[in-house]
């Protein structure tokens, strides 16, 4: 390695850009937060409000529920999706297969088709009166399914959705992380005489803990975000029931113009997402931040 | 072993077929005509290709079709240009802070783009205008947008494979008298190309896919993008259902063609590194 200052010459046209379009836009939200400001009013320029803006947030229920659902919707997905894509991970490391690599690249074509797409094919699934989702279950189990009145079956449609779209990418990434483990501990273990849920709790999930760390993160930051397929499949309905976070954002800033109540909005929203992802980071690590 | 074999055997098969089930499901759709569409068998009864004709030969479709290219094939161009420059930066020389940037270049790509679409919005449409010319609506706003969360992506997996090539092919072309740039262009970047292609690949699909700050900075045929057009149809036109099975597969064929090149990396690529795929 070369100690010197060339190095920066390589990182900075990357550097430049995503200070552009990835750091200004931060600043610039948290300025534009201090300020009410909306260009349709009668005085269509920033006037200081303080912290106004956030005060009203605090009491702002329809805002505060938003919220709170996609924290519910996102620890669903990724309990959901870690228990089960370990499941099928261990099921499917079998040492020989026939076909694994078909297998495997069926696997990943949900985590390359577009959200908005993915949204499209499950109302095509879902929709009432034409999917044969609801055709299906009215006719082999009687269940009157509705995903554009029943706000239950639309919550856990959007579950399921995101369960199709992402627990592949969890199941294979569990699948090279458990085939990267040493083989020596497990087998010690298996001599100690470790019965399976020891061995699991005790030998695996230590060792497991990088990849675990790693997975839980991406998909709650993804859970947290997802806006297209839910935008696609009910537009946030019926009433509110599957309205998350950066749907109720992205459908309430633009139309009504409120610039500055916009901005705190999407600022605690990144507070809250930070805060999560740190108490995830501690939880698992159980380190705490900061110095060490 | 022969026994787990088999039952693992079963249990892909039934994955791959509740994997495939929606995708297949959108391809029965989009070749129905009208009076079939209320069918709920599961079999594709006869080639139909008017669907697909019909949103072909709609000049607005096409225009977005476009767009799209152009916009995920420059902005894949750009960000493997410069993550090539940066994780060669940042693989071959100690950069004081290098860590700390590094870490800041990745967390761009985590951030939600709901919290981003405000300030972006307003920029685009305020501050960076040039005379005539805004950011807003135009292909290249998109271009340098989707920097964002792709060029975070690209430094992660090239600076990965560029670590794997090792530093004595540098130092030896160095010893004959090689420059950096000489380094870079001849020795560097023959042995990353496979690197590249999959980075490319991944980024542009990754462009092509992104809709929601293409919904909110753009406005006119000028820069609309084949996901926008496919949630406008949705919206406007309800229950045209062969129609928008059609267009949601033509969204999705990309996805399709690369999908055997890309299945060994996209884990690696997606969990930043920290998984071999």
């Amino acid at each position: 390695m070369r100690q010197s200052n060339i190095g920066w010459l390589f990182l900075a046209p990357a550097t430049l850009i995503l200070f552009v379009v990835g750091f200004v836009p931060f600043i610039y939200i948290l300025y534009v937060g201090f300020f009410d400001w909306n260009t349709n009013a009668v005085d269509p320029t920033l006037r200081w409000a303080g912290l106004q803006n956030y005060r009203s947030l605090v009491f702002d229920t329809t805002f505060l529920n938003s919220l709170a659902r996609t924290l519910v919707f996102a620890f669903f997905v990724v309990v959901s999706e870690l228990l089960l894509g370990y499941v099928l991970a261990r099921a499917l490391m079998a040492d020989r297969l026939w076909g694994r690599q078909f297998f495997r690249t069926m696997h990943t074509l949900p985590i390359v088709v577009a959200p908005i797409a993915v949204g499209a094919t499950w109302r095509l699934l879902c929709v009432p009166g034409f999917g044969i989702v609801p055709y299906y279950l009215k006719l082999w189990f009687g269940i009157d399914y509705n995903i554009s009145t029943n706000a239950y079956h639309a919550f856990a449609t959007a579950i399921i959705m995101d369960l199709w779209h992402w627990m592949p990418f969890v199941t294979l990434s569990l699948m090279a992380g458990l085939t990267a483990l040493p083989k020596e501990p497990l087998e010690q273990a298996q001599i100690d005489g470790g019965n399976k849920l020891q061995i699991f709790w005790y030998v695996i999930v230590p060792m497991l803990k990088p990849v675990l760390l790693t997975t839980v993160f991406i998909r709650l930051m993804d859970a947290l975000r997802s806006v297209d397929e839910i935008w696609m499949l009910t537009k946030g309905g019926p009433a509110e029931a599957t309205r998350f976070i950066g749907l109720h954002i992205w459908i309430n800033v633009f139309p009504k113009t409120d610039y500055g109540y916009g901005a705190a909005m999407s600022l605690l929203t990144l507070y809250v997402t930070i805060v999560l992802s740190w108490l995830l980071f501690v939880a698992m690590t159980g380190r705490k931040g900061g110095a060490q | 072993m022969r026994r787990s074999g088999i039952a693992s055997f079963v249990l892909w098969i039934c994955l791959t077929v509740l994997t495939l089930l929606p995708v297949w499901w959108m391809l029965v759709v989009s070749m129905r005509p009208r009076v079939k569409l209320y069918s709920k068998s599961f079999l594709i009864d006869d080639l139909y290709w008017d669907n697909f004709l019909a949103v072909l030969n709609s000049s607005t479709f096409l225009q977005y079709l476009w767009n799209s290219l152009i916009v995920a094939t420059s902005n894949a161009a750009l960000v493997c240009a410069l993550g090539l420059l940066a994780a060669f930066g940042l693989s071959r020389y100690k950069i004081s802070g290098g860590d700390n940037v590094f870490f800041w270049l990745i967390t761009n790509r985590m951030a939600p783009p709901a919290v981003f679409l405000l300030p972006l919005f307003l920029l685009f449409t305020k501050w960076f205008v040039f005379g005539d010319f805004m950011l807003f609506d135009t292909k290249i706003g998109l271009i340098l947008l989707y920097c964002v969360f792709n060029l975070p992506f690209a430094i992660w997996l090239l600076k990965g494979m560029l670590d794997g090539i090792p530093l004595e092919l540098d130092e030896s072309a160095r010893v004959d008298g090689a420059t950096t740039g000489q380094v870079l262009s001849n020795v560097v970047l023959p042995l990353a190309r496979p690197g590249l292609a999959v980075t490319f690949i991944l980024t542009w699909i990754f462009a092509w896919n992104e809709y929601l700050f293409a919904a909110t900075l753009t406005s006119s045929a000028d820069a609309r993008t084949v996901t926008t057009a496919l949630a406008e149809y949705v919206s406007v036109t309800g229950t045209n259902w062969g129609e928008m099975a059609a267009m949601a597969f033509l969204t999705t064929l990309p996805a399709l063609i690369v999908l055997g090149f890309v299945q060994k990396h996209i884990v690696t690529g997606l969990t930043f590194g920290a998984l071999k795929g």
